[in-house]
């Protein structure tokens, strides 16, 4: 059977079909693996080649990593949620009341989002927490780090304004105290909380923002941050392993000049 | 590509040639569209019309309140308080996290339910983690002798309406 299947493949290979979607060829060279990388759009961010420490296990625990999954099953769980979510005063209790007690899997899907949505913050953490005490962050890393700082943000703000789409006592509170903090900046507070809100009030106006910031502008902000934060990694040098400390001779990489810029 | 300077004209006096003018002429014409666009998307984030209460409240006549009174309207979650000086409002959400207070006669205090701010009549804070005293909020006498409120707009304190 997996003698069949593997001819399969290989006559599938052979097609112009694939051919004309995959173009890296046939063949499993070391150019062929790299091309199989290079020449597709998701994968061309990463590097065609690593060494066997930076994705063993120990190296990142695969914090990073799971990060991005669970923002996938938010993605996911989330467009599936919005098929029957109305964001307006009257609807948006109950939407999420049917959600749990009416929709057949509805249940399931607005908890695995919102299970995912707290894993998410707490992974990002974590993540940031081990490529901190593993010092990751250091040069050339730097500017990497700031982007992830960025993506920590983006990730808070998309569960802050999550939290008020329920529309029920609990969101409403947290929404009107968090607002209320954005109006302690000097000068332009109050200004801030009526652009966020739409109004004085936590009202029709906040749900609506907050529900067009947290399905569309922050996920938004989040890809094009991550595609940044993906792309740096590769440009820096791939994942952090002990060796590419700077200082250490076994890192040809590692340009001199910082060295020098550090002591 | 080579600017060559104006005949007479030393080299480096020279500052502005040909090319620098139209880049930053564009780079400045760029920046003012980019204002322009802040400024529109500015205005059009803010709501022109607001279906909210409206913020000023008709209180009522002032025999309503006799002197040493304070009463709670809890529909628009403001004080009226009328002591020897004269009328105030103050507003009666907690400056802690915005539950609405109670004036409390047998303490002579006003009490947030919620984490136990204490405040005395004039909104000063006397106890628990209120940051900032109750606002004392705008108060006027309408042309029919009614007791107007604006309560988006907050006073200095013991500003008293003598009536």
């Amino acid at each position: 059977m997996p003698n069949r299947l593997e001819t399969y493949f290989a006559r599938l290979e052979r097609t112009r079909v694939w051919k004309s979607i995959f173009r890296s060829g046939t063949g499993s060279s070391t150019l062929h693996n790299a091309l199989a990388i290079q020449q597709n759009l998701f994968l061309h961010l990463f590097s065609t080649k690593v060494r066997k420490r930076m994705v063993s296990l120990s190296a990142t625990w695969y914090l990073g990593t799971l990060t991005l999954g669970t923002f996938f099953i938010l993605v996911g769980t989330g467009v599936v949620l919005m098929l029957y979510y109305h964001p307006s005063v009257p609807q948006a209790y109950s939407d999420v009341k049917d959600l749990r007690f009416v929709v057949s899997s509805g249940l399931f899907l607005r908890n695995l989002h919102r299970w995912s949505a707290h894993a998410m913050v707490f992974l990002a953490f974590a993540h940031m927490f081990r490529v901190f005490y593993r010092g990751a962050y250091r040069a050339p890393r730097e500017f990497n780090w700031v982007v992830g700082v960025i993506l920590l943000l983006v990730t808070l703000l998309l569960s802050y304004t999550g939290y008020l789409l329920p529309w029920d006592q609990l969101a409403f509170w947290a929404i009107t105290v968090g607002t209320n903090i954005s109006s302690a900046v000097p000068l332009v507070g109050d200004k801030i909380r009526f652009l966020l809100l739409g109004g004085h009030q936590v009202n029709a106006n906040a749900l609506l923002r907050f529900y067009v910031l947290h399905t569309v502008i922050l996920p938004l902000s989040a890809v094009l941050f991550l595609a940044v934060h993906f792309w740096r990694i590769r440009k820096d040098g791939g994942l952090y392993v002990r060796q590419s400390e700077p200082g250490n001779a076994e890192n040809p990489a590692q340009p001199a000049s910082e060295e020098k810029k550090q002591s | 590509m080579n600017s060559t300077p104006h005949p007479g004209l030393d080299s480096h006096e020279v500052e502005l040639d040909r090319r620098k003018f139209f880049t930053q002429l564009g780079l400045g014409s760029l920046g003012v569209a980019a204002a322009g666009t802040l400024a529109f998307y500015y205005r059009y984030l803010s709501p022109n019309v607001l279906f909210e209460p409206s913020p000023i409240v008709n209180v009522g006549r002032t025999e309503n309140f006799p002197t040493g009174s304070v009463t709670l309207d809890v529909d628009s979650a403001i004080y009226l308080v009328h002591i020897a000086e004269g009328f105030f409002s103050l507003s009666a959400i907690c400056t802690h996290l915005g539950c609405m207070t109670a004036w409390k006669p047998e303490l002579n205090m006003i009490a947030c339910p919620c984490h136990g701010s204490r405040f005395n009549r004039e909104g000063k804070k006397l106890a628990g983690p209120a940051p900032k005293p109750l606002p004392w909020l705008k108060l006027w006498l309408s042309d029919d002798g009614e007791l107007m409120v604006d309560r988006s707009t907050t006073i200095p304190e013991l500003q008293f309406l003598r009536v």
